[in-house]
């Protein structure tokens, strides 16, 4: 196995192209432990711990830039207030130690549906800036996942950054594992409320083949929201609308049995996720307990 | 050392009074702060100018033939010192085992479980032995799986081990079951017709690992005489050291072991993992051999707690008195036989619990499977027990309609009982006081996470910073267990522990060398020796010389064991070198004043003084250049072995006790479970060091909670292949998931026991389970039969 040290992004890019089958590594949190478990032998690694711009970020006015090797600790220290979703699921990442090495880049290159950030990107929308030496483009967030542990990148294309929509009102994010720390997902769910457009978002994780957004949930809700005026009137919402909220994001689970979970389990742990962040965050938008954009805990 | 073996006979009962540094104080560990700042040394950082690596290839299948075995290419590959099979083995004996030697050192034509040895490589950077390893070929031919009760006696089972001629063959009704071990006392049948109620319940334990954080390993460096001396990490050394000087063909005296930095062993470093592994490929290279296991292959390199089955039937009169009990204990003993036949005695005589029962009619057995081998874990066969009996006293109480703790209570047995065995119960039994006293306890506020305002605190929750409940379908629960266990090796096993203590002045000053082959597993043993030592010899400065095999045994660190034995050796030892002190004072000084004579004698602050306080010497006049160094071992009193039809036998040494009350939160739509308090109760006789004894209750607490809400190895019934061997699936407690745990301790002296102490390590481990499953059930109403808890089995979605 060689180790690549690239000294700059340019040099990075580079390297990525003239040997395609190099593994980046940032915090090294996923690809090291599948490296020791003997489960992957990269015949490169290409080591961007010496890339400052990818640990660097950017509050616009809409959108926060996030440099791929932030490391989830600053996230949740920094970005609360705009990115509440992603700093909740910041939260739930395995030890302080490895949140203060492991970063969204990571989670994305290596696209494991248990992944703890990607219900949150998906929820809050977002789009990917990848780069390669032929130029770079976004991907949007909802046609990054193409498979299991697969995603939309290039064999020559870096993750940068992520765009993140910042969030215009509450976001939620809870994982089930059979610990209260430390814990591999046995499923995750994140929801977004999107006051600006009058609409709401979902993702998943650990309960289908790549992480989803649970979209006939989304469109009931959106529609039953707009139905009864809530957004205007600002009621409280129907333990029904709750309930069948729950039902779908639970019918758009396809899970599996596996050692940590069964499937009867992960789509019955989302549905009660969702209806659960539903209320917390539509009573948030009501502003009924005075709880902030950036959500409990 | 052997020339100063020798009696000097029996040490005056002198009680010595209280010394700095003694007996009683909270001392503090002397490798404590190197744990915490990571600068101890542990087996595996062990390095050797010159050394290889070792790497132990293992089976893929759990039951297979081996057809051939290809060693060529990992041979051929530069780096690689030598490649060992079964056919490579130097002496004429090829197994070990604690007990039985069922246990192949290296795969002999057939694998009988998923990770067993078949071969091992030795080369110059542990990659290159890895890489190695993987070249070999092996050609499996696989056979049919056994792997529980119905497989293992069917007609046409195959015999784990055909021709097996160990000293339970005779008597095991399927040479498919190691041991079987009934109980029959007083008549069943006849006390059942006296029950006005009959509560009946089966139940599945499942199979926990110890999760000790040190990995197996050790280092193996050739002699020139030939010999070869092993550091290594373990919990026995005189017990490894017979299991390996037999396969390497050597005498014990050419296998020198050195206890090295023990990363925590709970009952999984008894049974022999890279010791002759690392020994075997020293001696076929000459060259120093170092082998560590990953933590996926700890997950094989060592037995486990074993999983058991359990069926009870108890009647009790309306007024509450318990009739009888039956039960059943199917524990499966995996490929090998381990500790089995151990368990299996400990599982049924501690079967009944800390209950007045008179009439009883047990039967325990252990199963030969293709399941992975099981063996010790703290608790030992009482762990499963006490997760069963105690569910049925809950299940009992509940039919009368009586409170779960006064119902133990009346039943609770105490001083004078009388065991299923037929064993009076000679020492205080306090489990009624046990009880009382955790139940007495305030119960910690409701709803803890609610803020002043500001949401929920959801730490406090069940899912924790995973925030998955904002107090949405919380429940509370409050159960209550207790449980007892035996102290020390049972069963008429010649248990005994060797202390030698040298008592010299250096610098002017009177100091004690305490030298045992106890193995420092974490428990505090070189703590408390220290102490036992200037208790007993009234010095401040006391040497605790590495743990090896220069000197004689100690005994295993486990059964709760080492303070009574190791800790009861040292105690005498130095009791027969204060004795020679004093007959050499006596010799020096004796005519200088008459109390030499008459008085009873102590030895204080570095002075021998009378007991009015008068000093006669200094320690150090009186030694001047002269050593006393002796070395004697220390034995329990005798037990006797189980009769094998009835189980009649005062077959141990010493019971102890613990109680828990359990307060759990359930997320009862999620599953999901919070443990908020784990209050405990138990008697430990004499507190030799407050702080290690709490430390210890805490621990076993923590590992009983662990059981009982996410600890199992998960084995495929389909293929008998370990499922999570990884710290990612296989799960233990957080500093999160731990609740406080307020400890109330009794000292209530055994007078049988070196300063009357009684064991403490292993009673909390049992209690705990069954207290957190009885607050999970008050919580949600389930009838849960099998530990650990899943959120699967709460919520319907198995």
């Amino acid at each position: 196995m060689d180790f690549l040290r690239p000294a700059s992004w340019e040099e990075a890019l580079a390297a990525k192209a003239e040997y395609p089958t190099a593994v980046p590594i940032a915090g090294g949190t996923d690809i090291m432990v599948e490296i020791n478990f003997d489960h992957r032998r990269p015949d490169y690694l290409l080591d961007l711990g010496r890339i400052e711009l990818l640990r660097e970020w950017e509050v616009g006015e809409e959108v926060t830039k996030l440099g791929a090797s932030v490391p989830y600790t600053q996230i949740m220290e920094n970005l609360r207030a705009t990115l509440p979703g992603l700093a909740l699921a910041s939260h739930t990442v395995a030890s302080p130690q490895i949140r203060n090495r492991g970063g969204v880049g990571g989670n994305l290159g290596c696209a494991s549906p248990a992944g703890d950030s990607h219900p949150a990107l998906l929820a809050a929308g977002c789009e990917v800036e990848v780069e390669s030496v032929r130029g770079s483009r976004m991907i949007p967030i909802d046609e990054f996942y193409t498979g299991v542990k697969r995603n939309a990148l290039a064999a020559d294309e870096l993750i940068k950054s992520v765009h993140i929509k910042n969030a215009t009102g509450p976001q939620q994010y809870s994982k089930v594992g059979t610990r209260n720390a430390m814990v591999i997902a046995v499923c995750g769910f994140g929801l977004a409320l999107h006051p600006d457009t009058r609409t709401v978002r979902t993702g998943i994780g650990s309960a289908a083949p790549t992480p989803v957004r649970a979209k006939a949930a989304e469109e009931f809700l959106n529609a039953a929201l707009e139905e009864g005026g809530f957004w205007d009137n600002g009621k409280v919402i129907t333990p029904s609308i709750a309930k069948q909220f729950g039902e779908l994001a639970s019918a758009a689970c396809n899970p599996i049995d596996d050692v940590r979970g069964t499937a009867k389990y992960r789509r019955h742990a989302v549905g009660i996720l969702a209806r659960r962040q539903l209320v917390w965050t539509w009573e948030q938008y009501r502003g009924t307990n005075g709880r902030s954009l950036e959500g409990a805990a | 050392m052997a020339q100063n073996t020798r009696t000097v006979g029996t040490p005056t009962n002198v009680t010595q009074k209280h010394n700095k540094g003694g007996i009683g104080e909270s001392t503090l560990r002397p490798d404590g702060t190197l744990k915490v700042t990571g600068e101890f040394a542990y087996s595996s950082d062990m390095w050797h100018e010159d050394m290889l690596w070792g790497q132990t290839l293992r089976s893929t299948v759990a039951h297979a033939e081996i057809v051939s075995i290809d060693i060529s290419e990992a041979l051929a590959m530069p780096g690689v010192y030598s490649v060992l099979t079964y056919d490579d083995l130097p002496a004429e004996m090829k197994n070990y085992g604690l007990e039985i030697q069922d246990t192949p050192v290296l795969a002999n034509g057939r694998v009988r479980h998923h990770g067993e040895p078949v071969a091992l490589v030795a080369a110059d950077h542990p990659e290159t032995a890895r890489r190695a390893a993987a070249k070999i070929k092996i050609d499996y031919r696989e056979l049919p799986l056994v792997t529980d009760e119905a497989s293992a006696l069917a007609a046409d089972a195959p015999l784990i081990h055909p021709g097996r001629d160990d000293h339970h063959s005779g008597h095991v009704p399927h040479p498919n079951i190691v041991h079987r071990q009934p109980i029959i006392r007083g008549n069943v049948e006849e006390a059942r017709k006296r029950a006005d109620v009959i509560v009946e319940g089966e139940y599945t334990f499942g199979m926990q690992d110890q999760a000790f954080l040190g990995p197996e390993s050790g280092l193996a460096v050739p002699s020139e005489d030939g010999g070869v001396d092993l550091y290594v990490a373990t919990q026995w050394l005189h017990s490894d050291l017979k299991q390996i000087a037999p396969v390497l063909g050597l005498p014990e005296e050419k296998v020198r072991m050195t206890l090295s930095g023990v990363g925590g062993a709970f009952g999984g470093r008894e049974d022999i993992s890279m010791q002759i592994h690392a020994c075997l490929l020293a001696l076929a290279t000459n060259k120093p051999v170092k082998i560590v296991y990953n933590r996926f292959e700890s997950f094989f390199g060592h037995v486990h707690r074993h999983p058991a089955k359990l069926w009870y039937e108890h009647g009790a009169t309306k007024d509450g008195k318990i009739t009888h009990m039956k039960c059943r204990i199917v524990l499966d003993g995996g490929a090998y036989a381990s500790a089995s036949p151990a368990v299996v005695g400990n599982a049924s005589s501690l079967s009944v619990g800390p209950y007045v029962v008179d009439d009883v009619d047990i039967e325990a057995i252990a199963l030969y499977t293709n399941n992975p081998p099981c063996g010790a874990m703290r608790g030992f066969g009482a762990v499963q027990a006490c997760f069963a009996y105690e569910a049925q006293m809950d299940k009992l109480a509940a039919k009368l309609g009586m409170d779960p703790v006064e119902f133990r209570q009346l039943n609770a047995m105490e001083m004078g009982t009388i065991m299923p065995t037929g064993q009076v119960v000679d020492s205080p039994a306090p489990v009624a006081e046990l009880l009382r006293r955790v139940k007495a306890r305030p119960l910690p506020p409701e709803r803890q996470w609610e803020t002043a305002g500001e949401g929920a605190d959801v730490r406090a929750l069940p899912g924790g910073l995973s925030n998955t409940t904002h107090g949405e379908g919380v429940v509370r629960g409050v159960g209550y267990a207790v449980g007892i266990k035996n102290v020390g090796f049972s069963e008429g096993f010649d248990d005994y522990s060797t202390a030698r203590v040298r008592l010299e002045v250096i610098n002017g000053e009177p100091v004690a060398m305490v030298h045992t082959a106890m193995a420092e597993v974490g428990q505090g043993g070189v703590t408390v020796h220290a102490q036992i030592a200037r208790t007993e010899l009234g010095v401040t400065q006391v040497t605790i010389h590495p743990a090896d095999t220069q000197v004689g045994s100690a005994g295993s660190t486990s059964a709760s064991r080492q303070t009574y034995m190791t800790g009861g050796a040292v105690k005498n030892t130095c009791e027969a070198v204060r004795e020679a002190l004093l007959e050499m004072g006596r010799r020096k000084n004796g005519s200088y004043h008459p109390a030499w004579a008459h008085a009873e004698l102590l030895l204080e602050g570095g002075k021998i003084v009378t007991d009015g306080g008068e000093v006669l010497a200094d320690i150090a006049d009186i030694l001047e250049n002269e050593a006393i160094d002796l070395e004697l071992e220390f034995r329990h009193r005798p037990t006797a072995a189980f009769d094998l039809k009835t189980g009649q036998g005062d077959g141990h040494v010493q019971y102890t006790f613990a109680a828990h009350r359990a307060v759990v939160e359930v997320d009862t739509e999620l599953g999901l479970v919070k443990v908020v308090e784990l209050a405990t109760a138990q008697d430990v006789g004499k507190a030799l060091n407050m702080l290690s004894v709490v430390g210890q209750i805490q621990g076993g607490t923590t590992q009983g909670l662990g059981v009982a809400v996410m600890e199992e190895i998960i084995v495929d019934p389909k293929t008998a292949k370990v499922r999570n061997p990884s710290f990612t699936d296989y799960l233990i407690p957080t500093i999160l998931d731990t609740p406080t745990i307020p400890v109330d301790v009794l000292e209530l002296a055994d007078p049988n026991a070196p300063y009357g102490l009684r064991g403490l390590g292993e009673a909390p481990t049992l209690s705990s389970t069954p207290a957190v499953l009885a607050a999970i059930r008050q919580a949600t109403g389930l009838e849960l039969n099998k530990t650990p808890i899943r959120p699967e089995a709460l919520t319907g979605t198995l």
